[in-house]
């Protein structure tokens, strides 16, 4: 058992760790004040391989594996977590299950587009009345002749209005419930795709959310991801290698906060001596730095099973579930720490903690991890 | 043509700096970077390879953990690597290691339409010394202070930025340039280019590999071959903060005018 990165990883950190320091810290707190999509990194991001970093070289991706993925969103989470958000989309939710279930010629058309033809992906599974509970989508998908036409709408789509290609699950059975969704590769200059209502959230600012509307939507029938009726498992599957992102991203949060909290209490002082010097700042920063090394490992070992072709649904949803409330817990910590000033604008403690509250909810709940864990553990 | 670019691992100084007993770096417990200068000379160097689809090429001398940064250097864009590492090199100072560079330069050997790229100066040593006395030793024409740079056929057109000006300098191939940071900024590694590196070619150059060159003559190289001597090193004192005045206004350019005829200035 190695638990060492390799060098290439390393090589990696560091890499991601300079782009991080020198291009998404600068900008962070104003892509989250002023709410905008950060284009000119996601930009420099597919320049450096890492939008897409999984797809094969002859794709025009980077050919590298789900662990280098998760670096670059762990990395990019510790400043900004919208940057990480929009490449764990990209990366896990679009470009992974094209590659897993798309045909050759599906590859050879929309890979490239996602890598070196820098269109950001993205993916259409929840609706308003369909969430945790995704077999209870109204989405419809009907063949005629060469193509389906899908009717419905999704909502809270991560990269909604800045995606160009969408994985969609849409029913082409509804009689057949879970057996009757299908997966299918959609782009948005397809007639009947429209971008509806772009939400205001409580965090992630720069990661754009918009619902999704179809309305007669013209999907040639070639776009079909996989065969009809197996859309529920190619979501699922998608959703087991995404969360090792979103894991990653709760990860680089937690660590951001710490670095963070490390720094600010070495500074303040209070009582004559800096409040690092207290044993109740030492021993919650101990907590901190513990729950994050679990954390690693747990999402390392996942991303390192899916790399090695071996099941990872529980330790994926494991990881997920670690450190997305490793990172709620440690980023409502952090702040504290800095007392009146972390309530403020002027330190981004309040834009972590914002930023940390929906890995505990998107890609699976809490709730939903546990599910996925309990199902997995011989009860 | 092919490109050539000297570089040197320095200790990161903008980290904590570790100081021997006798005065000198400690070099061993300090992190390591690959030289600003030597990063904007490299940057340099792959921009022209954008343009013209010529190699790259990063040739350091050094102990062999310097083969970390030839692995980032080509993770970056460089097509291959020489590492001239051995025990009779060490300790050299500018003199003999100018003239080992040389023989390694040579030794790869230099085409009609090559160029070499080096950085200004090292943070460590900071004398700008090593890139002149390479080209001096291997007889080639040298720009120095390099702020923006074109080739065009067998010719290089250099815009040298100096203290009190620019200079422009047309020169032919094969030739060696210094490049100082305002020329550029250095690329980041790419995914890509990390997973290739280490299959990428590094060569290293030992003693037994450059012995045989006419540059080499072992009396002029290593510490015992190095005619500098170190009496003593130590931090200069800081500067102290800077006066800041502001305002547009007659009062304020009295007071400047009067601290400026108080210190003599005017």
């Amino acid at each position: 058992m190695d638990f060492n990165l390799s060098r290439e990883h390393q090589m990696l950190r560091k890499m991601m760790a300079s782009f991080t320091e020198n291009e998404v810290k600068p900008i962070a707190a104003e892509t989250d004040r002023t709410c905008t999509y950060p284009k000119e990194n996601i930009d420099k991001l597919f320049d450096l391989g890492v939008m897409g970093i999984c797809v094969p070289k002859e794709y025009g991706g980077a050919g590298a594996d789900p662990l280098a993925s998760a670096i670059c969103i762990e990395e990019l989470s510790k400043q900004c977590a919208s940057t990480g958000d929009i490449v764990a989309t990209h990366n896990g939710l679009c470009c992974d299950p094209i590659l897993a279930n798309g045909t050759a010629a599906q590859k050879a058309k929309y890979l490239p587009m996602l890598t070196t033809g820098r269109k950001v992906g993205a993916f259409c599974l929840t609706e308003p009345n369909a969430g945790s509970d995704a077999s209870k989508g109204q989405t419809e998908a009907r063949l005629e002749g060469d193509h389906y036409v899908l009717n419905g709408s999704k909502v809270f789509i991560t990269n909604g209005y800045v995606a160009e290609i969408f994985v969609v699950f849409a029913m082409t059975d509804k009689t057949k419930g879970t057996r009757g969704i299908s997966a299918f590769i959609v782009e948005s200059s397809f007639p009947g795709f429209s971008v509806g209502k772009h939400e205001q959230k409580m965090g992630l600012h720069g990661s754009p959310t918009a619902e999704i509307v179809f309305q007669d939507c013209i999907v040639p029938k070639e776009n079909l991801l996989g065969v009809e009726g197996k859309g529920f498992k190619i979501a699922m599957q998608t959703l087991d290698g995404g969360r090792i992102g979103i894991a990653a991203q709760a990860l680089g949060i937690a660590e951001g906060a710490t670095e963070e909290a490390k720094a600010y209490v070495k500074t303040r002082e209070q009582f004559g001596r800096p409040i690092s010097k207290f044993q109740n700042t030492q021993f919650v920063l101990a907590d901190m730095e513990l729950a994050s090394e679990a954390g690693r490992l747990l999402t390392y070992q996942a991303a390192t099973r899916k790399a090695e072709g071996k099941s990872y649904t529980k330790e994926a949803a494991m990881a997920k579930l670690w450190c997305s409330e490793h990172a709620m817990k440690t980023t409502t910590k952090a702040l504290q720490m800095f007392g009146g000033y972390g309530y403020t604008q002027d330190y981004p403690m309040e834009r972590m903690m914002r930023d940390a509250k929906i890995t505990e909810i998107y890609e699976g709940t809490s709730e939903i991890q546990r599910v996925v864990i309990s199902n997995n553990i011989g009860l | 043509m092919k490109i050539l670019v000297c570089v040197k691992q320095v200790p990161d100084t903008s980290g904590k700096i570790a100081v021997n007993p006798d005065g000198t770096l400690n070099r061993a417990s300090m992190q390591t970077i690959t030289n600003p200068d030597d990063m904007n000379a490299v940057e340099a160097a792959l921009k022209l390879k954008d343009e013209t689809g010529c190699p790259v090429y990063a040739v350091t001398m050094g102990p062999p953990p310097a083969e970390s940064m030839l692995r980032e250097l080509m993770a970056m864009g460089c097509d291959g690597s020489y590492l001239i590492s051995g025990r009779e090199f060490g300790g050299s100072d500018t003199y003999a290691t100018s003239q080992i560079l040389a023989a390694g330069l040579d030794t790869i050997g230099i085409e009609e339409d090559d160029i070499i790229f080096c950085g200004r100066q090292a943070i460590d040593g900071d004398t700008a010394q090593v890139g002149p006395q390479i080209a001096e030793k291997l007889h080639l024409p040298q720009v120095t202070y390099a702020a923006e740079i074109h080739k065009d056929g067998n010719s290089v057109t250099v815009k040298r930025m100096l203290e009190d000006g620019y200079m422009t300098i047309k020169v032919k191939t094969p030739c060696l340039v210094t490049c100082i940071k305002e020329l550029n900024t250095p690329r980041y590694m790419t995914v890509t280019g990390i997973f290739d590196t280490y299959s990428k070619p590094m060569t290293v150059l030992d003693y037994e590999a450059l012995k045989d060159n006419p540059l080499i003559d072992k009396s002029t190289i290593g510490l015992s071959g190095s005619p500098t001597n170190i009496l003593t090193s130590f931090t200069p004192p800081q500067k102290g903060a800077g006066m800041m005045l502001e305002g547009n206004d007659m009062k304020t350019c009295e007071q400047l005018a009067g601290f400026l005829s108080e210190k003599h200035y005017i």
